[in-house]
């Protein structure tokens, strides 16, 4: 310590955070608004700026994303920011060089309609020109203008916000290195710092690039790697000399060279996400006195911008190209990326008490310090942040390879043409289903499914298409079809003429067990756990607020083992969620078994046929009804056979020990190949199937923003016992549902150029006028989720509808890639649309 | 050892230090001045030099570690094609020499071996306290000059303006680095420059963004200072900037970081932000001045 | 005028110096690189010469091959061409380095006009190659210079002194050490960059000679134990400080 700086730090705190960028002052300020005030703000740099990403951020946002998520977290920003007086709108656009591009700013205009944004427009490359008259418009076939992206300065608002937290009470304490963190029996009790120690309940990591190491010293891990993205400014500009403001003309990306070029004063600021990935260990980012300007701004590589300074002059040859105008400043500095692009948000799932606010960048700042916030103090958010909560990450996606891995794929994809259902290709086939092999043999196409490899379609059942013939659906733009097959909807009408056996490895399953284990699933269920041995209940869990957690099925094992069963992308933070209910004494335990036990789905109406072939035990509807399950020897093998169905058919899950699992499959294969049983994959499995069925999915139907009575699952009475949401849950019932889910159908698929067009999921559902729809909490309506009903012969959407548009047989439109095309509300409640009577499932 | 000392001249504190440094070295020790009246000359100085060396069996040359010091015995060592080290902080004779010797600017330092005769050094300035020198003698400089020795000397001596306390003799300076902001922000550090009759510094930084003229610059490429104090405002304390520091009193830092290099070196600390304690310092001296 | 104009590359350092662990060298595995700042208006000085007189500039460095890059700098704000003593990074004496860059030069067809150094390196600081490079090649030498204009065939200096400034005439063709302040070396521009990209380096691979003046070791001074004393926080300390410029007789 070179000062004798001795101020004292408090012994004690309700809550100590770490790391005073965007991300930290802002947790402070929302924590202190929530009426938390014991807390001290720590930070190893000086103030205001600490030397992290933000005192290098190029600091503009973009509100308009694909993810409802980023985007309501950067819409909240956006506001904060206004608020705090600290955001200069100056417009933005996103130009594209290349027709593929120009669909994505298509795409980009749905999201906008979607999520709210306005006002944005497609514009051409002379409007362009008007807006930005230094731009090369030639080179441009047109752009996606959002007048309401601005620019902020955010270490004002950094400033702002802490000022706000200390005069609420919070202690700040700069040049203050955090050199331990203290965890007793898997709590956090404390943090070490150069200045002394300070006892805290709580502990939130908002370290940016830092944060892994940080979160080390506990034990816990935040997976992210800091990644370099290389920035310039050139300068003095002349056009620029009498600039009004800091920024006057639109920030601009350049789309198809993941590169922006925006105004900063005198200067020109080109920034690129088009370099080769340049990874970072966070223990290796020099300390503040090695630096030569921060921690976080290394010495910029030229070799790795060539392209770059190509591709700026190509666009803006009369700045760039301008032998007077100098490259200034040029920096390789260090940002945070994780294994998926989104935040590191909530406790970290190793330590009670130690949270992470990692992986956030400035256009989110502020909006996710809310969230953080309010999920420490009131246990649930505003916005809800599924997609990016800490505890999604599985073990091995946790390591650094991985995150290295995907961060190194990703990294060039920060304004890619990214399709919904595109694939990961880095770091793949780290879990195999004990089915690979025999899955490899048929050709399947396999995608990621909670870090598993899991069969998406079969090549081997391309011979189905001429047996279906034209009960199965084409899919004609090239968009739809890129991962995409037709054999998704021949299977799914094998399975439903006959049978089809579906791997289902990717579920994530755990027991709860000990004594208070039916308290543990009482209190997280809202369903009546208290059921027999034999049972599987399928439930909704809820947060304090009565939205949705998860949705997922549980069985009673034994009086005192209850087995959860859910869906692999939310697996680890279910698991999570569980645990926190634990009782503290230790007399209900959990036990992961995602790794130990394997799942075979078969289902169809030939189905008990196979698997009555195969075993000696009573599988008749009287012995083994719906909603249970039952222990049969299949061969050597005992399996557990649970009577429940995502895709509406007869059918069972079939658990068994994982190594068994091969023998397993070829039991069932072999024995459902005199019924024309088909292997079946997750396309039929988690859209074609449930959709028919209108199935409801946690991550799209299903989310904290709705509640139970608008999800139309309000079936049956609450149940006496107390459960999370109970309280709201029962008012919700009481009151007229603001929105409820609907099941939609197409009417035409035709585009105005004849091409017969599929929507994905996440496009704004209109009036037949094309007018949004609002419900009465201000929440608009849009595709939830989208996908063929083969059965049926329709497309089918999901999504919310206010009260006035929930009606069978209303005509609505939804737009799609610039065009809008008719829809019908099939169902306003959990009514499937192919057998609504629920008959094959029961049969 | 028999070693010759070129000293600029007796008053001149560096040569002082270097006689002392070559003292060390045990032997006769020799102190040179070369007469000045025909200008500056540096290779016609370092030819006198050479030849008084070998007339004399000299085993070691060495000079202060100035600006000419080290010139002249750049070329006395190039002269000789013998091995040379600057700036030395220690020496000590022997079959090699062995010399620790300064590296950027001070911030870091080099033991070395010198192949080579006779030994060739110059003292790094202040690294030895310097005594007065008894006995120096002044030489001509020799008549057997080549056409190349002849080609370089100082043909017109031009005055420094005297505006303002110079820098590198004034009492006060106050300095500013990066944090300042702009060449506007330097106001506030001029108003308290001339509020303590001081002269204004800068850091690299500064200069190369344009805010300062190079004259003001302090460091290793700079104006090397030595003020009673020397007040480093917004200035992280690179080792390029330290260079220059190192001959000041007192060191008074204000930077709002607490762990900046900067403080490493300082006697004392303001920690905060430059824009606010700078006026208030100056509103304080006005207050206590009763101006 | 064929300008040579001859740089090293050191490293940008922060506040604080690290070595490696057999202390034969900095460590920078953090650092960017850069040229000596003397060395930088060197470079900038023979860009302008030229720019007035016409002719032709060169940079000379001898380094590892990623000295490469600070030549590609250099060609970025103006210099024409390139030539590269690629070394295999380790040190080099001054005697060796001086030897190395008299055989460069001896080997080119033209003769230089006139050959420019920084007044010592940013690192080593030997101050001493450009004296030994004018020796053998028999030209004068003037250091420390701060103004360079051409005068016939002559080039007039300027020594920034104590006193003043002194004043040098040099014949051409002549080697000159300029100092810092010269002038305030230019940004390169995105197409002197672009253009620095395609300008020629000529490369060769010298044999590196015993060295004379032979490291042994670095050694980071010690660092005073002093503790600063810790006046205040922001405008609060205005009073304290007073008080000490007080106290030292400064006001």
């Amino acid at each position: 310590m070179a000062t004798n700086d001795s101020a004292s730090l408090p012994a004690r705190q309700r809550i100590v955070i770490i790391g005073a960028g965007i991300v930290g002052n802002s947790v402070a300020y929302h924590l202190t608004q929530l009426g938390e005030t014991e807390i001290t703000l720590l930070d190893k740099g000086p103030l205001p700026n600490p030397g992290g990403s933000t005192g290098h951020a190029s600091n503009f946002i973009f509100p308009v994303d694909h993810s409802k998520e980023m985007t309501a977290l950067t819409k909240e920003s956006m506001r904060q920011y206004k608020d705090l007086d600290v955001y200069l709108e100056c417009g933005g656009i996103e130009v594209a060089r290349s027709e593929e591009r120009m669909q994505e700013l298509n795409r980009r205009m749905v999201s906008a309609k979607t999520w709210g944004i306005a006002p944005v427009s497609l514009i051409s490359p002379q409007q362009i020109k008007e807006l930005v008259p230094f731009i090369n418009e030639e080179l441009l076939i047109g752009g996606f203008s959002t007048p309401g992206a601005g620019v902020v300065d955010s270490l004002r608002a950094a400033t702002l916000m802490r000022e706000r937290a200390a005069q609420a009470g919070m202690t700040i304490a700069a040049n203050t290195e955090v050199l331990d963190l203290v965890v007793t029996h898997g709590r956090i009790r404390g943090v070490k710092t150069t200045k002394g120690d300070i006892e805290a309940d709580r502990v939130v990591i908002a370290c940016g690039c830092w944060s892994p190491r940080i979160a080390r010293m506990a034990g816990a891990n935040i997976p992210l790697t800091p990644a370099v993205h290389q920035m310039i400014d050139i300068g003095p500009v002349p056009r620029f000399q009498d600039a009004k403001t800091l920024v006057d003309y639109p920030i601009v990306r350049d789309m198809d060279t993941n590169m922006y070029e925006r105004q900063d004063g005198g200067g020109l600021e080109i920034g690129s996400y088009a370099h080769r990935p340049i990874l970072m260990d966070s223990d290796d980012i020099p300390s503040i006195e090695e630096s030569a300007l921060s921690p976080t701004e290394l010495p910029f590589t030229q070799a790795d911008f060539e392209l770059q300074m190509e591709q700026a002059l190509e666009l803006m040859p009369e700045i760039v190209g301008d032998e007077s105008v100098g490259v200034r400043y040029a920096i390789n500095g260090l940002l945070s990326v994780t294994l998926d692009g989104l935040p590191l948000i909530g406790e970290t799932p190793e330590v009670k008490g130690l949270w992470s606010a990692a992986a956030i960048w400035i256009k989110e700042g502020p909006g996710s310090g809310k969230t953080v916030a309010e999920l420490m103090v009131y246990g649930e958010s505003e916005i809800d942040i599924y997609d990016s909560n800490i505890a999604r990450a599985y073990p091995h996606q946790k390591t650094k390879a991985h995150i290295r891995a995907r961060a190194s794929e990703g990294f060039n994809k920060m304004y890619g043409i990214v399709h919904p259902a595109e694939q990961w290709e880095s770091d793949r086939r780290v879990k195999l289903s004990p089915y690979y092999e025999r899955e490899q043999e048929l050709g399947a196409i396999f995608y990621e499914a909670a870090g598993w490899e899991r069969p998406q379609w079969y090549e081997s059942n391309a011979s189905l298409l001429e047996e279906f013939g034209d009960r199965v659906t084409h899919r004609e733009a090239e968009w739809e079809s890129r991962w995409w097959s037709p054999i998704i909807n021949a299977e799914h009408l094998a399975l439903r003429d006959r049978a089809g056996y579906t791997d289902l490895t990717a579920f994530c399953i755990f027991d709860v067990t000990g004594p208070r284990a039916l308290d543990v699933v009482q209190r997280v269920a809202v369903r009546q756990m208290d059921v027999p041995t034999g049972r599987v209940v399928y439930t909704p869990v809820l947060i304090p607020s009565g939205g949705f957690k998860a949705d997922l099925t549980i069985m009673r094992m034994a009086d005192d083992v209850f087995r959860v069963v859910t869906g692999g992308a939310w697996g680890m933070s279910d698991l999570k969620w569980f645990s926190d209910h634990l009782p503290a004494d230790g007399t209900a335990q959990i036990h992961d078994r995602t790794n130990s036990l394997t799942t075979l789905g078969l289902w169809g109406p030939r189905a008990r046929d196979i698997l009555s072939s195969v075993t000696a035990d009573d599988v008749s509807n009287d012995a083994l009804a719906f909603g249970r399950w039952k222990a049969i020897e299949v061969g050597s093998l005992e399996v557990i056979a649970s009577r429940i169905s995502y895709v509406g058919d007869l059918g069972w899950e079939l658990y068994v020990p994982i190594e068994q699992g091969a023998k397993l499959w070829d039991t069932i294969a072999e024995a459902g190949l005199p019924h024309g049983a088909v292997p079946v994959g997750a396309g039929v499995y988690g859209s074609t199937g449930r959709l028919e069925k209108c199935y409801r999915a946690y991550g799209a139907e299903l989310e904290g923003e709705y509640d139970v009575v608008e999800a139309g699952m309000a079936w049956g009475k609450v149940k006496d016992q107390d459960f999370v949401g109970k309280e709201a849950h029962v008012r919700q019932r009481s009151e007229t549902p603001a929105a409820s889910m609907c099941t939609l159908t197409v009417d035409d698929h035709t585009s105005s150029s004849g091409v017969k067009r599929y929507m994905m999921g996440g496009e704004p559902i209109l009036t037949g006028d094309g007018e949004p729809i609002t419900d009465a909490k201000g929440r608009r309506s849009y595709v939830t989720s989208a996908g063929s009903g083969p059965s049926i012969g329709k497309y089918i959407l999901m999504g919310y509808l206010p009260p006035e548009q929930a009606t069978v047989g209303n005509q609505l439109t939804v737009q799609y890639m610039g065009e809008r095309y008719p829809l019908t509300v099939a169902t306003i409640d959990s009514t499937p649309v192919f057998d609504p009577d629920n008959a094959r499932v029961r049969s | 050892m028999r070693t010759l000392v070129f000293v600029e001249d007796a008053s001149d504190e560096l040569s002082q230090q270097a006689v002392v440094m070559a003292k060390g070295l045990g032997g006769d020790v020799a102190a040179v001045a070369i007469d000045p009246s025909g200008g500056y000359a540096p290779a016609a100085w370092a030819q006198t030099l050479v030849e008084i060396a070998q007339s004399r069996g000299a085993t070691a040359i060495t000079a202060p570690g100035s600006e000419r010091g080290n010139e002249i015995l750049a070329h006395v060592a190039a002269k000789l094609d013998q091995p040379m080290a600057a700036n030395c902080v220690s020496v000590a004779g022997g079959d090699p020499a062995t010399v620790t010797r300064v590296r950027w600017g001070g911030s870091l330092l080099e033991e070395a071996r010198l192949l080579g005769s006779p030994l060739l050094y110059t003292s790094a300035a202040h690294a030895i306290a310097a005594e007065p020198i008894s006995d120096v003698e002044t030489v001509p400089v020799t008549s057997a000059l080549s056409e190349l020795d002849q080609a370089v000397r100082v043909v017109e001596q031009v005055p420094a303006s005297t505006s303002g306390v110079s820098l590198t003799d004034a009492d006060v300076v106050v300095s500013g680095g990066r944090g300042v902001g702009s060449a506007e922000g330097f106001s506030i550090i001029e108003e308290l420059a001339e509020l303590l009759g001081g002269a204004v510094g800068c850091s690299r930084a500064v200069t190369s963004a344009g805010w300062r003229p190079h004259s003001d610059q302090v460091g290793q490429t700079g104006s090397k200072v030595s003020p009673e104090i020397y007040i480093a405002c917004g200035i992280s304390g690179a080792t390029q900037h330290m260079a220059g520091v190192k001959g000041a009193k007192r060191l008074l830092a204000i930077n709002p970081d607490g762990e900046a290099s900067i403080f490493a070196g300082a006697d004392y600390a303001v920690i905060g932000d430059l824009h606010e304690v700078v006026p208030a310092i100056s509103a304080e001296i006005r207050k206590v001045k009763g101006t | 005028m064929n300008i040579l104009v001859c740089v090293k590359r050191v490293p940008l350092t922060g506040g604080k110096i690290v070595l490696t662990e057999d202390a034969q060298a900095i460590q920078t595995r953090h650092l960017g690189f850069t040229v000596s700042p003397h060395e930088e208006c060197g470079a900038e000085e023979a860009v302008r010469l030229v720019e007035q007189h016409g002719g032709t500039s060169t940079a000379l460095t001898i380094g590892p091959p990623e000295a490469e890059e600070q030549l590609r700098d250099l060609m970025a704000i103006g210099v024409d061409q390139g030539i590269h003593l690629v070394t295999d990074g380790s040190e080099w004496d001054p005697q060796a380095t001086g030897a190395a860059i008299v055989a460069a030069v001896r080997a080119q067809p033209e003769p230089y006009d006139l050959i420019l150094f920084g007044n010592e390196s940013a690192d080593s600081g030997n101050f001493q190659v450009q004296v030994r490079v004018a020796q053998a090649l028999g030209l004068p030498v003037v250091n420390g210079i701060k103004a360079i204009s051409l005068e016939g065939s002559s080039l007039r200096c300027e020594q920034e002194t104590s006193a003043g400034r002194d004043v040098y005439t040099v014949p051409t063709p002549a080697v000159v050490s300029v100092k810092e302040g010269i002038n305030l070396p230019r940004y390169p521009s995105v197409p002197g960059r672009m253009r620095a990209k395609r300008k020629p380096i000529e490369a060769s691979q010298p044999a590196k000679p015993q060295a004379r003046l032979a490291m042994v070791r670095l050694v980071l001074p010690e660092t005073s134990n002093k503790q600063a004393e810790v006046l205040g926080h922001g405008a609060e300390a205005a009073p304290a400080v007073v008080e000490i410029l007080q106290s030292i007789g400064v006001m």
